[in-house]
């Protein structure tokens, strides 16, 4: 027994017939690199979405009227209205551990800027919302509290709305532009954020006292929404029980009645989406694995071929001294090396796949080491499983007559 | 007299083909002693190929005593009988069996590739004297299915002298030949006896005997004749006699 003769032996026998140690190792190259490409853009988009969540705050909380809508069912206007002023000014006062917090109301409509127009939506929040969604603005300034108050005729513009209705450049700060009827004044132009992973334009936005909103554009007397964000992100659980009793005291709410309002978090918000991604990672891995399979299934095939056509090489070895296990070693280790080395090349392919896939297509990407160990692993594994049999094949062959085999 | 290479006492094989008992070998004895050459006759069914493998260590006799070098190989088990292939036995076969796409000097190293205790330098001085010794110093690189017949066999018969056996089996060595070749392979055995190594040729060819020392013949499984040769011809003066066919 002398594992590195057997080992170059083993080499030399592959030489003798390259291509079609190429083409076994295909089976193995396509089912590594596609193992590698799908998990590293698995991983990837996986990072990216939590990214953005940690960048628009995880510590994030959204409340919003009506119970939580489930199975599709279209809930009553009158469930929807259930957020009230008092309430917003209720959790402020009597919750702990808010940093900022902002009421929400929105309308779509169209903004109008001489014969320039632009489709969108006039955001209704008050100053801290800069502050819970991590924004500023980058010319001119945020309206006050004052503005608030008066439900001035003012608002801040994403830089998509800019474009959209000043495209000559000009500066639209002090400019007044229209929102349906009603005239506002441009008084700040915010930073520019580009697209989000899930394709949402962070500029496509506008902000207008929340008030405003309520007031001038739709005439309602309740909040479609109300955003905060925790002091600390641990504490967002607390802080939603906190909140919940608040507004089950404040709608009185009997016990066992169901609330009218739902609460959620960015945290639970991130999990959800990045327990989808991982689920969509697993899918990918799972068929990438089966490509690898049938690869394990081509070198067995491959092998056992072989063995029939080197039966009576296999003789002559057992007869000029070569122990079953030496014949046994020697198939394993051939076999292992195409699946290994099919492994090695699926790995660089795969990430060339992936690099390709980011300077191309720009998907976030990010090859885990993990995978490129595990794919190694199961290369060596699937190698010695696949390999097994036709090397106990051949390690059992009657040297008498393999030596006469025709 | 000199060393007992191989002593087999009252061998039996016997094969179970369905319901039927073959008896491939009834009862063969003898004693083969260092530096005979021995040319073992028998038409096909006469048990030779039996024996061959037997002697070979290959097969494992039903019954009777085989001694090789001294050491009782009955019983032995299959790892062992491996390695006593690979210390002790030089095989030659009638189509030669080498490793195709693979240079002579590859061929020949292999057997010494089983033997952990040659290093890898040993083994290719070894290799490339053995070719020498054969005629095929020129032709170390050359691959296997680049050379003829006879330069395959004396490739073969490299492999067979590389780890220095105590004896060498020949099997048909020289029935895939031509006359001419046939003889110049004869002539490297005749002068691998002269050198002192002890030779099995096993051979359908009746007209072989001429050229060994000694020559038992067999018969449905049993020795007919077994004699001495006290007037072996020199297969390298009919090699020389044999006109070159220019055709």
């Amino acid at each position: 027994m002398n594992f590195q003769n057997l080992f170059k032996i083993a080499i030399k026998a592959l030489g003798n017939n390259k291509m079609r140690c190429f083409l076994t190792m295909l089976g193995v190259i396509i089912g590594v690199g596609a193992v590698i490409a799908m998990l590293a853009i698995g991983q990837g988009s996986k990072n990216s979405i939590k990214e953005q969540i940690s960048e628009m705050g995880s510590n994030m909380i959204m409340i919003m009227p009506g119970a939580e809508r489930r199975g599709g069912v279209r809930q009553s206007s009158e469930d929807m209205q259930t957020l009230k002023p008092a309430d917003y000014e209720a959790i402020v006062n009597q919750a702990s551990g808010i940093a900022y917090s902002t009421p929400t109301v929105s309308s779509s409509g169209q903004w109008v800027y001489g014969n320039n127009n632009y489709p969108s939506q006039a955001q209704g929040v008050n100053t801290e919302f800069l502050k819970i969604r991590q924004r500023n603005v980058a010319e001119g300034e945020m309206f006050t509290e004052n503005d608030v108050k008066t439900a001035a005729k003012v608002c801040v513009l994403g830089k998509t709305l800019v474009n959209n209705l000043f495209p000559d450049g000009s500066d639209p700060i002090g400019k007044v532009v229209r929102f349906g009827s009603i005239p506002l004044t441009v008084i700040g132009v915010l930073d520019e954020k580009g697209y989000n992973t899930m394709g949402q334009d962070q500029d496509d936005l506008a902000l207008v006292p929340y008030t405003t909103v309520m007031k001038r554009m739709l005439a309602i007397d309740y909040l479609q929404g109300i955003t905060l964000s925790a002091e600390n992100e641990d504490q967002t659980e607390m802080l939603i029980d906190e909140i919940s009793d608040i507004l089950r005291t404040s709608h009185k709410l009997r016990d066992g009645e169901a609330d009218n309002f739902s609460i959620r978090s960015m945290k639970e918000l991130a999990e959800m989406i990045s327990s989808t991604s991982s689920m969509m990672t697993v899918l990918l891995a799972a068929v990438a694995g089966i490509s690898l399979l049938v690869g394990g299934i081509g070198i067995m095939n491959i092998m056992i071929v072989s063995v029939t056509e080197r039966t009576r090489e296999i003789g002559l070895r057992m007869s000029i001294g070569a122990t079953g296990r030496d014949i046994m070693t020697q198939f394993l280790i051939e076999a292992i090396i195409i699946s290994v080395t099919g492994g090695i090349i699926g790995i660089l392919l795969g990430a060339l796949a992936t690099w390709m896939i980011k300077i191309f297509v720009n998907w976030p990407v990010q090859i885990d080491p993990g995978s490129v160990i595990l794919s190694f692993v199961v290369c060596t594994i699937i190698g010695i499983i696949f390999g097994f049999y036709p090397a106990a094949k051949a390690s059992n062959l009657d040297p008498i007559e393999a030596i006469r085999y025709e | 007299m000199s060393k007992e290479i191989i002593k087999i006492e009252n061998l039996k094989r016997y094969f179970k083909v369905g319901e039927e008992t073959v008896k491939a070998l009834r009862g063969v004895s003898f004693t083969i002693y260092e530096g005979e050459f021995v040319t073992i006759m028998g038409t096909s069914g006469s048990g030779k190929s039996t024996l061959l493998n037997t002697l070979g260590c290959l097969d494992t006799p039903t019954s009777g005593q085989y001694y090789l070098d001294g050491i009782p190989v009955k019983g032995m088990g299959k790892n062992e009988r491996a390695r006593i292939r690979n210390r002790k036995i030089g095989f030659i076969f009638q189509n030669y069996n080498l490793l195709p796409k693979t240079t002579a000097l590859e061929n020949v190293e292999l057997p010494l590739l089983y033997n952990s205790s040659v290093s890898a330098k040993e083994r290719a001085e070894r290799a490339e004297r053995c070719l020498r010794e054969v005629g095929l110093g020129e032709r170390l690189y050359h691959k296997s299915n680049q050379m003829s017949g006879g330069q395959q066999q004396r490739v073969a018969i490299a492999r067979a002298l590389v780890n220095n056996p105590v004896i060498i089996l020949a099997d048909e060595a020289t029935g895939n030949l031509d006359t001419r070749t046939s003889f110049s392979i004869l002539t490297l055995f005749q002068r691998l006896h002269r050198e002192g190594k002890t030779i099995i040729f096993v051979t359908h060819n009746p007209e072989l005997s001429l050229y060994s020392s000694r020559n038992i013949t067999l018969r449905d499984g049993r020795i007919v004749s077994d004699e001495y040769n006290h007037d072996i011809q020199s297969a390298e003066e009919v090699y020389r006699n044999l006109p070159v066919e220019n055709d």
